[in-house]
């Protein structure tokens, strides 16, 4: 990870030395390629050579088309062999309000300002219509404010003014991207007001060089772009691992007792404590799993959440270690606990020789600079995007549930004399069944999250698991699992495509909150009923290898698979399933 | 400041832009003597002058500055006025 690269951004330091910062990033490994196009309505050399920085940071190399000048409309309605033979897996439609064909003149009525509005409007979505045939994600610009406006603050309110026109505009544009499943805004109207209009826009630029934000703004722009592609790929972080003393509350709680500590709304210190403690509630509540790393004795640390003003409670982190061990053996085992990989982590303590010992110690984990004002804490956590969404998903925010409820399965399996009575004792239902449309979205994001227990780490797009779906080529199932805690949702899937009297499983994948309940068996069980109504005879499966998967290299073997092939680690299985006998007798199925 | 020291610092924005650490340039040094030296880079190296002295050309200088003489004695007149 490049200190450069993240917030605060140095960006004379990132324009000037770009060459370099892209020279050492070349030199990591593991870099994944993606053909991105970007179409754009003014220059884009630069957001371009910035935005590579960002990407190949996190681990991703991309292969460019750019289009000509201001050729965004003709490229995307028009066809364009370069672009075709390209084969684009990400598009960044580069807009401005530069690119308003017509902004409505003080004369006009509102029938010609709608009218004028529709223009705009179906201009973007014959554009996203059109680039639906490369069935890949598209980032577009929404727009920011005319830094001039002649009308004064009526500019923002009369309907003929401009920044009335482009705040309807945006609101098309939210509407339009809540409609289509491929369709992701870039909000530059929020990070222009962020970084100041009159920083966004460079007059003298744009008159020499058509560019429609400064140069000082290029990084800013491409860092916000970076965050999507991250989010769009589920590389975003998962885990969000703070200290207690001075950094979730002002003092230390083992020293100053439960009623000196500094929360609640007496002073300003304590005032910013309760902020920056809503900030993670908020963070929790929208799926961002929370978890404890500090130095306390246990109870200590759990009382400073008893506080009344506390707005985080004991119960809201999944994973809680408060003693005296070394802060990255803690990590690590909150990593294990919650069953993610420490590269999900992101660390958040005042104490800068605890902030090096983890950085240093764990490989992947992200500890940002955040200093030790709490004031500054939220920004590096907020414009650093680590937990960047592309959208509120059900399961997102019920994620967190799971986790609490796996803490009272926990603690229930010590009560049980064996792990299966254990099992048994959870009544598990699961439903596997094939894809069905609803659960498109959901399935998709399962594909490109799921890094464990992954047997092939094959991501796949909406489009493709829409044409899956519906293909009868292949065998999709997915399997959704209850117990008597709750729902856990959909979270295993398969897809095997059909090859002769052979079924070859392309995915394999679960997520790690239901590891250890059977339901692997209780999809292969499945698998084989479908293999056979379709009057296969054998089932191929593949291992491929990747950083994190681990856990899975033997399963196959595990199932009773014959072993055909390797090379490397990765292995080829075949499985004769005509006297094939059902594994899972755990769970009900159906 | 010097003019020396002027050329100092604008050939290490040279040599942090083209990414050359022995880069060395002159007054008559111009854009054909530089391999990479187009209307892009042109604009980086303006930017980051401006940075870097904390000046701003006007629109109509930037046409003028044909090599690295001249571009060094617009920073410089700049200079003084601040």
């Amino acid at each position: 990870m490049n200190m450069n690269l993240k917030y605060p951004l140095d960006v004379d330091y990132i324009l000037r030395k770009k060459k370099s910062i892209k020279r050492d990033l070349l030199n990591k490994n593991d870099l994944k390629e993606k053909n991105i196009a970007i179409l754009g309505g003014s220059t884009t050399a630069e957001v371009k050579n910035i935005l590579e920085l960002f990407l190949l940071d996190s681990g991703i190399k991309p292969n460019f088309y750019e289009s000509e000048y201001n050729k965004y409309y003709e490229d995307a309605l028009f066809g364009n062999e370069v672009l075709d033979n390209f084969n684009p897996e990400l598009i960044y439609i580069h807009t401005s309000n530069k690119n308003i064909i017509e902004f409505p003149e003080f004369n006009d009525d509102e029938d010609k300002i709608s009218s004028l509005l529709d223009i705009e409007i179906d201009r973007y979505k014959s554009i996203w219509t059109s680039l639906s045939k490369y069935n890949c994600p598209i980032i577009q610009n929404n727009f920011e404010y005319p830094v001039n406006r002649s009308l004064g603050n009526l500019d923002s309110y009369d309907t003929r003014g401009k920044t009335f026109f482009l705040n309807q505009l945006n609101k098309r544009f939210s509407q339009e991207a809540k409609l289509n499943n491929q369709l992701y805004i870039s909000d530059i109207n929020y990070l222009s007001s962020y970084i100041g209009l009159k920083n966004w826009f460079d007059k003298s630029l744009w008159y020499q060089a058509k560019y429609a934000l400064s140069m000082s703004s290029i990084p800013e722009l491409a860092f916000n772009i970076s965050k999507i592609i991250n989010s769009i790929l589920g590389i975003s972080k998962k885990c969000l691992v703070v200290d207690l003393d001075n950094t979730c509350w002002g003092g230390v709680i083992g020293d100053d007792g439960l009623n000196s500590i500094s929360i609640g709304l007496d002073n300003a210190i304590a005032e910013s404590y309760t902020s920056f403690q809503k900030y993670l509630k908020e963070l929790k509540n929208r799926g961002v799993i929370l978890a404890v790393c500090s130095k306390n004795d246990l109870n200590n640390a759990k009382e400073g959440f008893m506080h009344p003003d506390s707005v985080l409670k004991f119960e809201d982190f999944a994973a809680f270690k408060s003693n005296w061990d070394p802060k990255h053996l803690n990590i690590l085992d909150i990593a294990s606990e919650i069953n993610i990989g420490v590269d999900s982590l992101v660390f958040i303590d005042d104490n800068p020789v605890e902030r090096d010992l983890v950085s240093s110690q764990i490989a992947g984990v992200i500890v940002p600079n955040i200093g030790d004002d709490v004031i500054d804490f939220i920004e590096h956590i907020d414009r650093n995007g680590y937990f960047e969404p592309t959208s509120l998903l059900v399961d997102d925010i019920e994620r967190n549930k799971y986790y609490e409820d796996n803490k009272k399965r926990t603690k229930e399996q010590s009560v049980f004399k064996s792990y299966a009575d254990f099992l048994a004792s959870l009544k598990m239902n699961a439903e596997i069944k094939t894809f069905s449309s609803v659960y498109i979205d959901r399935i998709t994001q399962l594909t490109n999250k799921t890094n464990q227990f992954n047997l092939t780490t094959k991501r796949y797009t909406f489009a493709e698991i829409e044409n899956i779906a519906i293909s009868a080529n292949y065998i999709k199932i997915y399997g959704k699992l209850t117990d008597k805690y709750g729902d856990n949702g959909l979270i295993s899937l398969i897809i095997g495509s059909i090859k002769a009297n052979k079924c070859h499983i392309d995915l394999w994948i679960m997520s790690c909150r239901v590891l250890k309940r059977d339901m692997e068996f209780a999809m292969l069980d499945e698998l084989v009923r479908h293999c056979k109504e379709k009057g296969l005879i054998e089932i191929i499966g593949y291992y491929y290898e990747s950083k994190k998967n681990n856990m899975v290299c033997d399963l196959y073997e595990k199932f009773g698979f014959t072993l055909n092939d390797l090379n490397g680690k990765d292995t080829i299985w075949s499985l004769d399933i005509s006297n094939y006998k059902n594994k899972n007798n755990l769970i009900e199925v159906n | 400041m010097t003019r020396n020291d002027v050329h100092g610092n604008v050939q290490e924005i040279f040599r942090d832009i083209f990414d050359k650490e022995d880069l060395v340039i002159n007054d008559s040094t111009t854009s054909n003597d530089i391999q990479g030296w187009d209307s892009l880079n042109h604009i980086g190296i303006i930017s980051a002058a401006e940075k870097e002295f904390k000046i701003k050309f006007a629109l109509g200088e930037l046409s003028t500055l044909n090599n690295v003489g001249s571009m060094l004695d617009l920073i410089i007149e700049k200079l003084k006025t601040e």
